[in-house]
């Protein structure tokens, strides 16, 4: 039977299932409690500790579309707010996903805000403070959002490099939450719960994480996230010999340094 | 040239005596080597000639002695192994001098015996980059990995030897070399040091100084069983090997079974020894030995070191909390007792740390958490006494702080005045032309603080030029970047009103519609880190300092408009143990009064020994995220040092050599210079088109600017 595949406008998009989430700390109650003061929110921390996976729980959780958009360095305000397209020698308006979220009350997540130009983080003050406004000034307009919309964004602290940081005046509208790499135990139970894999393995998974973020700032930017290691998991799940699992899933992905490679390599053959 | 006849004795010894007269005499000619060599080839003869006129520059003792040898050599071995041979020998002379050069030249046998082992053995130098990542990655205080005679660690660095050779090919060789590096970072992470069990029970005559190693052999058996439960992988291999080089079944498991044990630790194996005593240790191949002496050494001063260390960040968590510093009513205090009320640690268990347990900080009742600096120093306190004794909680007083903030021993001034060191200095390599071989560690660089001068020449550039500055930074504010928009995009934010207007009318034409119809905002972000590197040597006495310094102030004032990043480095230097950098500004330092009086601080020095400066600064330069990046220098003529050999082609190789290595790290360099003769050499270093001869020194500020302008946009 051939699968039919579901095509949704995002504001449309659902998610039905419980995406599985571990929670860390206290995150799930301070973002509901921030989500009905219609306060926005900032997630800080480093790239695969569970941002995201965070959200869209949190979006199943309250029940609301989640639309999320990955920011890049070309990332302007106009992809974000809309604009004019031509149809037949005609112009219409488009509406962009932070418009759209803001009119169907959903949640937006704009990931790595960082990395967008200087001017997007600008059009996002009006709706970050009480005013909760999304001005679109093309059209002449000004978009309420309605209360269970909500804003939030997310940031990565490690990246030390001052055209990379989030200017004052956008800092300070968020309720922030920070996100870290769990605890070994709990990494562990996230490993084996996503993949499958018996406790022992997952528990010397979790051990070379640890390995790999000793050799950040030794020549590593940034050491095994949660999800490269659960990309391992999967891998040796599926019959992959651990070694190969972590040369492929992670040391790969870690770098392309010849001799932090070999470094990584041997770590995991030390484990396995 | 190589279908040539081979030279007979007499013309050999003829071209000999040119380069070796200063070590021959009326007892000892060339005539022995040429009459050897005679039956070589032209080519092998050739190679001996040229290697050895090259060595006669350095030292003709040493060329002496290559050549006596040459002939055995060749009889032994290839000419790549022959190079190896001679290249070797020089590099001993480089670090240890005559003596050891010339033994080397003397056991060539042994050397070409070696040398079968060595092609398939895996050297330090191949291996260390690997270890010293693996080692950081298993776990605790970050050891080194250095060359030495003997396999031990003094708890600092593991040392390890120059070669492994002992099993047939490089991949089994270097598993060995990791073996011994695990072996020697487990005795620090699973404590055979710990707590200083070891080095008492030496002291207090518990254990006989014979029975050090019947300790070794059991302690390795204790290590051995932890290794097997927390890498197993490892514990396989170094099994194997075991197996394959010391001809053994897991060893000792069963005599002593209660050292396999988790909780074990190094008070167990120290109370076996009685009971194993006069059994005879096994050999393990990758045990190396304990050298007690050496750790002590190291031992002591660490622990006094992260003690103070720890006490100081523990006043600068109470200042954080407090707002203010603690104790600043005392000046002379070491600790302050009043804070123990304040601190604690809560340990809890983590079956990952080495004596299973993970320790919280408390200040007030309140859990904090330390930096990550201070974290560290924590593990290592922890690695080495298994606790954070209670009484190190207590906060450092100003008296100890400003004895730690001083770092006596490490200040680069001191160098000169006491026993001459090389801690803390910065270690390069420098090209030698005539070897094709870069000599390793060869020249010792220290960064060096300038004094703040007074900022009278700052004003009097700044009133001199005023006119200038102002039209510099209008011409800069030209190149910062700028918005602009594009026309006709495929994509964009607005609707191109001309495009449109065009297609409507090539629609209605019956034409295809254009699918550029918009607007784009593009922005031009310059990315440029500039670095620019000074010459402080004696000869800019004068006018051409002046000029400098005024150069420097006017390209500042334009740079800081421009918002590019740059950094600002004087250097000089007397001999290659003593190269010179001075920080003017670092990147990361703004543009300020410090940093202008540090300008007006520039003065003569010494020489111009370029290589090391080039390359230390090109490793900060590389340090930094920029898409361009610009290693600029100021200079006045040739790279010349105090030592002869320096002067001349030597100079301008290593300078061209350090310029290339620059390159490959993708930074472009480029001189200017006020030398006029400076096109006869500086095509040759910088290349074609990347340097400025400035003829009239008066013209230097403004030319400086000019230059970065066009350099750059």
């Amino acid at each position: 039977m051939q699968h039919e595949l579901r095509v949704l406008r995002p504001e449309e998009y659902f998610i039905a299932e419980e995406p599985y989430y571990e929670p860390v700390r206290d995150e799930i109650p301070v973002f509901e409690a921030a989500y009905r003061n219609r306060l926005p929110i900032l997630l800080k921390g480093p790239t695969g500790c569970g941002k995201t996976r965070f959200m869209e729980h949190m979006a199943w959780r309250l029940k609301r579309p989640l639309i999320t958009v990955s920011c890049h360095d070309d990332l302007t305000s106009s992809d974000l707010v809309g604009r004019f397209l031509i149809k037949g020698g005609e112009t219409i308006w488009v509406d962009g996903p932070l418009a759209r979220a803001v009119r169907a009350g959903g949640i937006c997540y704009l990931d790595e805000i960082v990395e967008a130009r200087k001017d997007t983080t600008v059009v996002i003050h009006p709706l970050a403070d009480d005013r909760r406004v999304l001005p679109m000034e093309k059209v002449g307009e000004l978009l309420e959002a309605p209360d269970e919309f909500c804003l939030a964004i997310s940031y990565n602290p490690g990246y030390q490099s001052v055209l990379k940081d989030l200017k004052q005046s956008t800092r300070q509208r968020f309720v922030a939450l920070e996100f870290d790499y769990p605890e070994a135990a709990l990494e562990q139970k996230i490993v084996e719960k996503e993949s499958g894999i018996d406790s022992g393995q997952a528990r010397q998974l979790v051990k070379f994480a640890h390995m790999t973020r000793n050799l950040k700032g030794q020549g590593l930017d940034e050491g095994a996230s949660t999800r490269l290691l659960v990309h391992a998991a999967k891998l040796i799940a599926s019959g992959i010999p651990p070694v190969a699992a972590c040369r492929s899933a992670v040391a790969q992905a870690l770098t392309d340094d010849a001799d932090m490679l070999s470094a990584v390599n041997e770590l995991s053959s030390s484990l396995f | 040239m190589s279908f040539d006849s081979p030279l007979n004795a007499h013309e050999l010894e003829e071209r000999m005596d040119v380069y070796l007269d200063p070590a021959l005499s009326s007892r000892r000619t060339a005539a022995g080597p040429a009459r050897e060599l005679a039956a070589f080839s032209a080519r092998e003869q050739r190679f001996v000639l040229h290697w050895g006129a090259v060595i006669a520059r350095d030292n003709a003792e040493l060329a002496y002695q290559f050549t006596a040898f040459a002939a055995p050599a060749l009889r032994l071995m290839d000419l790549d192994a022959v190079e190896s041979w001679l290249l070797y020998a020089m590099d001993l002379y480089d670090k240890k001098g005559q003596m050891p050069a010339i033994r080397a030249f003397q056991e060539v046998a042994e050397f070409a015996a070696n040398m079968q082992e060595k092609l398939a053995g895996t050297t330090l130098e191949d291996a260390a980059g690997v270890l010293e990542r693996f080692v950081c990655g298993l776990n605790g205080r970050p050891l080194g990995i250095a060359a030495g005679e003997r396999v031990f660690t003094d708890t600092e660095t593991i040392f390890l030897p120059h070669v492994v050779g002992r099993l047939p090919d490089k991949e089994s060789n270097f598993r060995l070399y990791k073996a011994m590096t695990v072996h020697q970072w487990a005795q620090n992470w699973y404590g055979t040091w710990r707590g200083g069990v070891l080095i008492e029970a030496l002291a207090g005559g518990r254990l006989a100084e014979v029975d050090l190693a019947l300790f070794h052999a059991l302690e390795t058996a204790r290590l051995d069983a932890c290794l097997a439960r927390d890498l197993p992988g490892l514990h396989r291999d170094m099994l194997a090997l075991r197996e394959a080089l010391d001809g053994l079944s897991p060893f000792w498991g069963d005599i002593a079974p209660e050292l396999g044990r988790p909780a074990a630790r190094v008070a167990d194996t120290l109370r076996l020894v009685s009971r194993m005593r006069g059994v005879r240790p096994p050999t393990c191949c990758y045990r190396g030995e304990l050298l007690p002496e050496a750790v002590q050494a190291r031992w002591q001063v660490r622990l006094a070191l992260e003690q103070d260390r720890f006490r100081i960040a523990l006043a600068q968590l109470i200042e954080d909390q407090d707002g203010q510093p603690p104790g600043t009513d005392r000046e002379e205090a070491q600790t302050l007792p009043e804070t123990r009320e304040r601190l604690a640690v809560n340990r809890r268990e983590d079956p990952d740390m080495p004596e299973g347990f993970r320790y919280q900080l408390f200040l007030d009742g309140k859990p904090i958490a330390p930096p990550e600096n201070v974290e560290s120093t924590m593990e290592s306190i922890i690695q080495d006494l298994g606790e954070i004794p209670p009484e190190y909680l207590v906060a450092a007083g100003p008296g100890l702080y400003k004895r730690g903030l001083g770092g006596e021993s490490r200040d680069p001034d001191s160098v000169w005045s006491g026993t001459y060191h090389e801690e803390g200095a910065f270690l390069y390599d420098e090209w030698d032309y005539s070897r094709q071989h870069h000599r390793k560690g060869w020249c010792v660089l220290r960064e060096h603080p300038l004094a703040p001068a007074d900022l009278e020449p700052y004003y009097h550039t700044v009133r001199k030029y005023g006119g200038l500055i102002k039209s510099l930074r209008r011409t800069f504010e030209v190149l910062r970047g700028e918005d602009r928009i594009l026309k006709r995009q495929i994509d964009g934010e607005d609707v191109d009103i001309d495009a449109l207007v065009e297609a409507y009318g090539d629609v209605h034409m019956g034409l295809e519609m254009s699918e550029r119809l918009f607007t784009r905002l593009h922005k031009d972000e310059r990315n440029i880190a500039v670095m620019l590197m000074v010459d402080m040597s004696g000869s800019t006495k004068g006018w051409v300092n002046e000029a400098e310094r005024e150069a420097l102030i006017l390209l500042s004032e334009a740079l800081e408009t421009l918002g590019d990043r740059f950094a600002i480095y004087g250097f000089s230097g007397w001999t290659r143990k003593r190269c010179e950098a001075f920080p003017v500004k670092r990147f990361d330092q703004p543009y300020n009064e410090a940093t202008r009086r540090r300008i007006c601080a520039i003065a003569p020095r010494d020489y111009t020994r370029m290589g090391a400066p080039i390359r230390h600064l090109c490793r900060l330069l590389k340090a930094e995220e920029a898409r361009t990046k610009l290693l600029i220098t100021l200079s006045d003529g040739k790279p010349d040092d105090y030592d002869p050999q320096y002067r001349g082609e030597y100079g301008i190789e290593d300078t061209r050599q350090a310029l290339f290595e620059a390159r490959a790290d993708g930074i472009h360099p480029f001189c200017i210079t006020i030398d006029e003769h400076g096109a006869d050499y500086l095509p040759h270093m910088y290349g074609a088109a990347n340097y400025a001869v400035v003829a009239d020194i008066s013209r230097l500020p403004m030319k400086v600017s000019d230059i970065y302008r066009k350099l750059t946009s």
